[in-house]
């Protein structure tokens, strides 16, 4: 079934568009809540100490330093010198080609996150302010309102926004579960195509995130191979957004597609599409750097000249310029960031582990993908949404349920580790220790001192046992 | 394999508005290394006041390290991507604003939308306002952008008002009708009007009667107002700047459902010549078009650094004071040299106050008056005065013969060189 958020609005509000008014934005669902409900109480390790810590975000805080560093040492590259022309050029450069310094260091970093597996041309970069932009503005090149993307599940809930909203574009489903480790499997990416379309939906598009948000792994080459035969077959289009393919915790984990594609040396590749961002990899979010590498020339062309809705500041072009061009700060912080965040993440899963929960094994990210299902009273929506309440407001925890990610099989939830600092992660995970204590000594209590259960448990024989007795012998 | 947005021309780039930039790229003029090549005049940049800015800029070592008194800020500002915008920004660019309007009006950051750039911010007030197929009214000759601006992915259609030099391209009661009247029979839904003011091309300020007259159309037809303010730091001479908030207020009409039917697009580009730093605002008095515009933000957020940087170098109520009032006396002069210098080649404009180009009168040069002469001549002004300046057909305005050539974009030498072509030129024909 097509994801659908509830599109009834009110009634016209002094002419304004449908867009406007309804609710494709996407922020009444639980993923935005909870940030509200950290907003009114947010943890302080000392001003509040019993407040709401944030798990829901998806932030780089680790590495800071390393670019903070890099700033002190490279005043230059946040200033223009001493030449007035240098400013004045910068002030004035509204080109949407981008700073071709900046392009180059851009194709140059994403070689060096690929471990020089794939080669990326310059000239095929096109620069947009954010990744949210570059996948709106794929979407409203690759895809007619009413036409669907296929995204496989669970994946991360702002897609629902920023591929639909002001496009038009559908999201059909491409369930994915732990049967398979959330892989996507041929079956699930042939009947999310017939699924679309048996309602009359046009596909153009896959779109897949990898490294995965929310899982924290990475697709598997086989999968990547499959996805890429699939899209092949059917003339339609291959999204990927590798936004934290620089968060691998073991570079050689990670296969991006332009490897495959180069490897089959770009035959077919006109449909394939890379979306990146500096916002994860070096936790700049703040600054709006996005990218689409198209392997289609007219996308390319395309999406530079729609580029003009979205540009990057020239005067964070001149810095991270600056930045991406020094490799030996590149080489540096690729792999120190992959070392510290693999060490984060080896922090939280031994902690959950103590507090006896597990994750889906991960090898990327800034976060885990935790498996609460035991937890669950009924395993059903209802059940997630009612434990997430209790994590909300019991622990203090905002964590992201599985439901906002569209993820087929309830309890399991989306924690983020690299936006605080250890301490606070431990903070964090102690919390969820006791939490888990606690419900172990509460269940054990329902189980032996509740009578009422063990009167239905004894209903339950005698009913097994009339049903039993009707069955006749052959 | 594409979408029809993909496909088709709605990025605008075959009109002649972007060959003419073409051309020059492949030939630009430079004093020293190509002093024969295309002096572009077709770019509406103000390149004539970045030193106050740059100046400013040294004394602020806070604004480009990223640090407030000496202490570092970089970390807060690269994790700052909330689309309600830098508050402190927000703050400098209300009081800025205010000024500009002779504090006659005061803005509420709360109503402020960031976006990168005035391009961005015309295009999502139409996301917020139109569906597909509803129509706009445009005053002609207007920004040849806005067609791929305020069309390409919304679906919206525009009308023109028709204006005509006879009365100096002022908008007229009956043309707004004749406009809506058109709209009608196209079977289009009128959403609202679209206005640039200070007008671009034209260089002139709307007057207090032409605002009256939009005010009371709107009223009538109970659709939108959308005022493009991007040059209003340019208005150099009276008749002063009157802002459409403003003139709404003299009505006597916040109180009214209008109110909640005008927005404002702003922009720095222009004022302060800092077109790539991409930052533009909308300014409404429609709590949902705020609040849906803000969310849609986040397609198009300026910058962190960037907001910070400005937040630093425009705070301070006497540099603003000052910027405004040198940039104001320098467009001016600017403007006096080109019209001296058209006059002496014997071409008139039309009677400016306000904007970084001229709009000029080269009827008298057409073969015909017919759009097809207009292009011929525009083509050779453009290869053999070398010279790229914008036909009044980009502008879509319906006399031929009509061209907004730039002056703000180069240097007092490089002006005087393109006047001296222009003289030659028109003595050839």
């Amino acid at each position: 079934m097509a994801i659908e958020i509830n599109q009834q609005q009110p009634p016209q509000e002094v002419g304004l568009s449908r867009i406007a008014v309804s609710e494709t934005h996407g922020e009444d669902s639980p993923y935005f809540a909870g940030w509200k409900a950290y907003d009114e109480n947010p943890y302080d390790e000392s001003k509040n100490p019993s407040g709401v810590i944030q798990m829901g975000l998806a932030e780089n805080q680790v590495s800071f330093d390393l670019v903070e560093k890099f700033l002190e040492q490279h005043c230059e590259a946040s200033s223009w010198g001493n030449k007035i022309s240098a400013f004045r050029e910068n002030a004035l450069f509204q080109d949407y080609h981008g700073l071709q310094s900046f392009r180059k260091a851009m194709a140059s970093f994403m070689e060096q996150i690929r471990g020089g597996r794939a080669n990326f041309d310059p000239d095929r970069v096109v620069l947009t302010a954010g990744a949210t932009a570059a996948n709106e503005l794929l979407t409203f090149i690759l895809a007619d309102p009413g036409d669907a993307l296929l995204v496989p599940t669970p994946y991360y809930p702002g897609f629902d926004r920023d591929l639909r909203w002001r496009t038009g574009v559908k999201i059909v489903p491409i369930h994915c579960d732990s049967s398979s480790n959330f892989q996507i499997t041929p079956q699930a990416l042939e009947d999310a195509y017939n699924n679309a379309e048996s309602m009359n939906i046009k596909v153009r598009g896959v779109l897949i995130t990898n490294p995965s948000n929310p899982l924290g792994l990475t697709i598997q080459r086989s999968v990547l191979e499959n996805l890429l035969d699939f899209v092949t077959s059917k003339n339609i289009h291959l999204v990927s957004d590798e936004i934290y393919s620089g968060s691998v915790f073991s570079s050689s984990e990670f296969v991006s597609v332009a490897e495959i594609l180069q490897a089959r040396n770009y035959k077919d590749s006109e449909r394939v599409h890379i979306v990146y961002s500096l916002s994860k990899d070096l936790g700049l979010p703040g600054f709006r750097v996005g990218t689409i590498y198209s392997y289609n020339d007219k996308v390319v062309t395309t999406a530079r000249r729609m580029s003009s809705f979205t540009l990057i500041s020239s005067e964070t072009q001149h810095l991270l310029a600056s930045m991406l061009s020094d490799r030996e700060f590149t080489q540096n912080y690729i792999q120190t960031n992959r070392e510290r965040l693999r060490k984060r993440y080896e922090m939280i899963i031994q902690g959950l582990r103590k507090a006896g929960i597990e994750c889906l094994a991960g090898n990327a990210g800034l976060f885990c993908w935790m498996n609460l299902s035991p937890l669950l009273e009924t395993p059903t929506r209802e059940g997630e949404l009612s434990l997430w309440n209790s994590i909300l407001g019991e622990v203090k925890l905002n964590i992201s349920p599985g439901l906002s990610c569209h993820c087929s099989e309830p309890g399991w939830f989306r924690v983020c580790f690299a936006n605080m600092s250890e301490q606070t992660l431990e903070i964090a995970l102690k919390r969820i220790q006791e939490f888990m204590g606690r419900r172990r000594s509460q269940h054990r209590e329902t189980v032996f001192g509740n009578s009422s259960f063990f009167r239905a448990l004894q209903n339950r024989k005698q009913k097994r046992k009339k049903k039993f007795s009707k069955i006749r012998r052959p | 394999m594409l979408s029809s947005k993909a496909m088709l021309d709605g990025h605008g780039e075959e009109s002649p508005y972007f060959q003419g930039w073409k051309e020059y790229e492949k030939n630009a003029y430079d004093d020293v290394q190509n002093p024969t090549g295309i002096i572009q005049m077709g770019l509406a940049e103000n390149q004539l006041s970045l030193d106050l800015l740059r100046t400013r800029l040294e004394n602020n070592q806070d604004a480009t390290r990223l640090t407030n008194n000496g202490e570092s800020v970089f970390r807060d500002l690269a994790l700052f991507q909330d689309y309600h915008g830098l508050p402190a920004f927000k703050n400098v660019l209300e009081e800025f604003m205010a000024e500009m309007r002779g504090n006659k009006v005061s803005f509420d950051p709360r109503k402020l939308v960031l976006m990168a750039g005035a391009t961005s911010a015309s295009e999502t007030l139409m996301f917020c306002i139109v569906e597909h197929g509803d129509a706009f009214l445009l005053p002609t000759p207007y920004y040849p952008g806005y067609d791929r601006d305020l069309k390409w992915r919304t679906g919206v259609e525009l009308v023109p008002i028709h204006c005509s030099s006879s009365n100096g391209f002022k908008i007229t009661k009956s043309a707004l009708e004749e406009a809506y009247q058109e709209a009608q029979k196209l079977s289009f839904n009128v959403k609202g009007v679209f206005i640039t003011n200070p007008s671009n091309p034209l260089g002139t300020t709307m007057s207090h009667v032409e605002l009256d007259e939009l005010i009371t159309f709107a009223v009538a037809k109970k659709i939108h107002l959308i005022s493009d303010e991007i040059f209003s730091g340019t208005v150099f001479e009276n008749p002063s700047f009157i802002s459409i908030i403003e003139a709404v207020i003299n009505r006597k009409l916040e109180k009214t459902d209008l109110w909640s039917r005008v927005h404002i697009v702003y922009s720095l580009s222009k004022d302060f010549g800092i077109p790539g730093f991409r930052v533009g605002m909308i300014y409404s008095n429609n709590e949902r078009v705020v609040s849906t515009a803000t969310k849609m933000s986040s397609y198009g957020l300026i910058s962190s650094q960037t907001q910070y940087l400005l937040f630093k170098l425009l705070s301070g109520k006497e540099f603003r004071e000052n910027y405004l009032k040198e940039n104001r006396k320098r467009v001016k002069e600017r403007r006096e040299m080109m019209v001296v210098g058209l006059g002496q080649a014997g071409i008139s404009c039309l009677k400016g106050n306000a904007g970084l180009f001229c709009w000029v009168d080269l009827r008298n040069h057409l073969s015909s008056n017919t759009f097809t002469a207009e292009m011929e001549l525009w083509k050779k002004i453009l290869h053999e005065a070398g010279l790229n300046i914008s036909p009044g057909a980009s502008c879509h305005c319906t006399e031929p013969g009509w061209f907004r050539i730039c002056f703000a974009n180069m240097s007092e030498e490089t002006l005087m060189v393109s006047m001296e072509r222009m003289k030659a030129f028109l003595h050839k024909q």
